[in-house]
């Protein structure tokens, strides 16, 4: 995962709320590797007619756009992260919306996805901003955590651990690694006073 | 200091702490055929798994249901898992194990699922072991494979919450009810960021089985996990289960101490009346598009702030505002899923069908194998069969569509599950989200029907 402090870049704009990761990443994808890649899979069934031609969508409208501008919910539902691979393979590093499912966040920041979350209000002036001028460029501020389309500028939030994630390209199991007495620890003293906790019961098959 | 039941949880799991967020320990992972994007992940950095006696394989999304015309992509999926594993050395509830089924009714159904455990698996709907007052919550592919090397996850705190539901639920309403009825009052992100905890008169009066409905659902209200403080009700449901504890006796004198102390302070508080509730219909692409069954489809002015959604899924459900729901004619019907998969649930739904046929076509897959043995046994599936619905092997099946049981495009299925999101049950298919026995009547009378017109004729 590569490290991001700014991205400037078009945006797709797709004012709806509830989009779940069944519609960004619908389940028939799911047995790809990552390898194969999962940009055809983003929003499909939207994009899509069912003989494979592209429909009107605020996706394809745009070329190249990198930030993605989502409504209230983005991400809801399945835990997939093949959601989160559909958006970054799809060319976005940057979704904002005024709410994200929990586990979409989670995922979206260990693929180097920014999930910048803002107040409604903020968000309808910044849609509402870019349905006049489609072509602005909007750079995204990771560091300072703020959003600039032309002369409007507003701030979003990130938490600080997924900031940090996203800002040096980290990959959280290369500090687990350093915790490993601690876990030892905790197991010894867990198992004298959860004893309970240990699965009993039949061997593995 | 007065604690609440999560923070119980959450600090008895805490290995270290780094800025915002706690190193936390792991008792118990499922991995189910998704997981192959976190084993293929431990490969590439050759790393081997941290606990297999700590992780359990499950085969449910892609497991097939029918006896035959196995699609060998389908099947590629499920012995995937079982060659991870093998080579791991991870016990598994595979494919013909009397043991498989969908992994959160495996998952209690065993007694693995305990109190006081934390409890992860890469599907959101984990937060349904919550319901016997385990911290158990969905994650990501890249934490999964975190989990499987190291056993342990990084997470930042959630907020609390408590929903509070006293009174008692009228003749026919179900915990399916109750939950629905919850999201659509707090909304598909209502709870999210937060951690909810279940308390009132109406929950401690819900069987396990309807607990696990109301927990399952918590991620449909955007929740970090659900939570219901162990009892009476859940030690009984563990005592003798094959994993549970072999001091049992000690270990539900320790899960006595799991409850919310009186005076502890939630981050947020909801009430909602129990006896209010009556049985409930999504109308729309969202969990939180539910009414009453009495009601009538909404205008998108009736949802201010929410018009462009409103309307986007009338569009994709075909409705029309001012509609009865009650009537809605449906071409399909569906009863399974971790949300309504149980014995209870099959139970239910059989009232309703005994003794009469159905208009419309569908099929039952129970929740695991043994659901489905016992089933059987008592009779369930005959009176499924007698009906005219088809009686499947356990799994996912039309509840995600992943292994080939769907509906066709433009279909409308009454469905027990949990999601009535756009394509979930096919492409194109127009999902209603209901109550077992509902389904049930839905499927006799081939319209959505409030089931207590038909448990009336009953009796
Ligand atoms: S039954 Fe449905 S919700 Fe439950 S684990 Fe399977 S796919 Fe997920």
């Amino acid at each position: 995962m590569s490290a991001l402090k700014l991205c400037s870049g078009t945006v797709a704009l797709l004012s709806r709320d509830n989009v779940d990761t069944d519609q960004i990443c619908p389940a028939r994808f799911m047995q790809r590797r990552r390898a194969e890649g999962y940009s055809d899979a983003f929003l499909h069934d939207l994009r899509f007619a069912a003989d494979g031609t592209v429909r009107d969508n605020p996706i394809d409208a745009v070329s190249g756009a990198s930030i993605l501008v989502a409504g209230r919910n983005f991400g809801g539902g399945s835990s997939r992260e093949s959601a989160a691979y559909a958006v970054v393979d799809a060319g976005f590093r940057v979704v904002v919306a005024s709410s994200f499912g929990d586990i979409f966040a989670a995922n979206a920041a260990r693929n180097g996805l920014v999930p910048a979350l803002v107040h409604a209000e903020d968000l309808s002036r910044l849609t509402q901003h870019l349905e006049l001028r489609r072509d602005h460029v909007v750079s995204v501020d990771v560091e300072r955590l703020t959003i600039h389309a032309g002369n409007l500028s507003l701030d979003f939030h990130l938490d600080d651990s997924r900031r940090t994630m996203l800002l040096n390209g980290w990959d959280d199991l290369d500090v687990t690694l350093q915790y490993g007495h601690a876990i030892d620890a905790f197991v010894n003293k867990d198992r004298a006073e959860r004893p309970w906790a240990a699965v009993t019961g039949s061997a593995p098959s | 200091m007065a604690r609440t039941l999560f923070d119980k949880l959450w600090q008895s799991h805490v290995i270290a702490e780094r800025g915002e967020e706690s190193l936390l320990f792991v008792d118990r992972h499922f991995v189910h055929e998704g997981a192959f994007h976190a084993f293929d992940k431990l490969d590439a950095r050759g790393a081997c798994v941290a606990r297999p006696d700590l992780t359990i394989g499950v085969a449910d999304h892609y497991v097939p249901t029918r006896p035959d015309g196995w699609d060998p992509d389908i099947v590629r999926m499920v012995h995937d898992l079982e060659k991870s594993c093998r080579r791991h050395g991870i016990r598994l509830f595979g494919l013909g194990d009397p043991r498989q089924g969908i992994v959160h009714v495996v998952g209690p159904q065993e007694g693995l699922t305990l109190p006081g455990l934390l409890i992860v698996c890469g599907d959101s709907h984990t937060s349904t072991q919550g319901a016997l007052g385990a911290f158990a919550f969905g994650i990501g592919a890249t934490e999964v494979s975190h989990v499987l090397a190291t056993q342990t996850l990084w997470q930042k705190k959630p907020k609390t919450m408590r929903i509070t539901i006293d009174g008692a639920l009228s003749p026919g309403v179900t915990a399916k009810d109750m939950v629905l009825t919850i999201i659509a009052t707090i909304g598909a992100d209502g709870a999210r960021g937060h951690a909810v905890e279940f308390s009132g008169s109406a929950v401690r009066a819900l069987s396990m089985e309807g607990r696990m409905t109301l927990c399952n659902m918590t991620i449909e209200a955007g929740g970090r996990c659900g939570l219901i403080a162990p009892d009476d009700v859940t030690f009984a449901y563990l005592r003798g289960r094959p994993y549970a504890p072999p001091d049992f006796d000690a270990a539900v004198a320790a899960w006595r101490h799991l409850h919310t102390d009186e005076g502890a302070m939630f981050d947020r508080e909801v009430r909602i009346d129990g006896t209010g509730i009556a049985p409930s219909v999504t109308w729309g692409t969202s969990p939180e598009d539910a009414l009453p069954v009495t009601g009538y489809v909404p205008a998108a002015s009736d949802h201010p702030g929410q018009e462009q959604h409103v309307a986007d899924a009338l569009d994709y459900m075909a409705l029309q505002p001012g509609t009865p729901l009650e009537g809605l004619p449906i071409d399909r019907v569906f009863i399974g899923s971790c949300t309504n998969g149980r014995l209870e649930d099959l139970r239910a739904a059989a009232g309703v069908l005994r003794g009469r046929q159905v208009k419309v076509p569908g099929h039952v897959s129970p929740g695991s194998a043994k659901v489905k043995a016992e089933a059987e046994a008592e009779g369930l599936a005959a009176i499924f069969t007698d009906a005219g619905l088809e009686w499947r092997a356990s799994g996912c099946s039309m509840c995600v569509a992943m292994n080939g049981d769907r509906g066709a495009p433009g279909e409308r299925v009454a469905s027990s599950t949990n999601r009535n999101f756009r394509g979930r049950q096919g492409k194109g298919v127009r999902t209603h989200l209901m109550s077992p026995a509902m389904v049930a009547a839905a499927a006799v009378t081939g319209a959505i029907t409030d089931v207590r017109r038909l448990v009336r004729d009953v009796s």
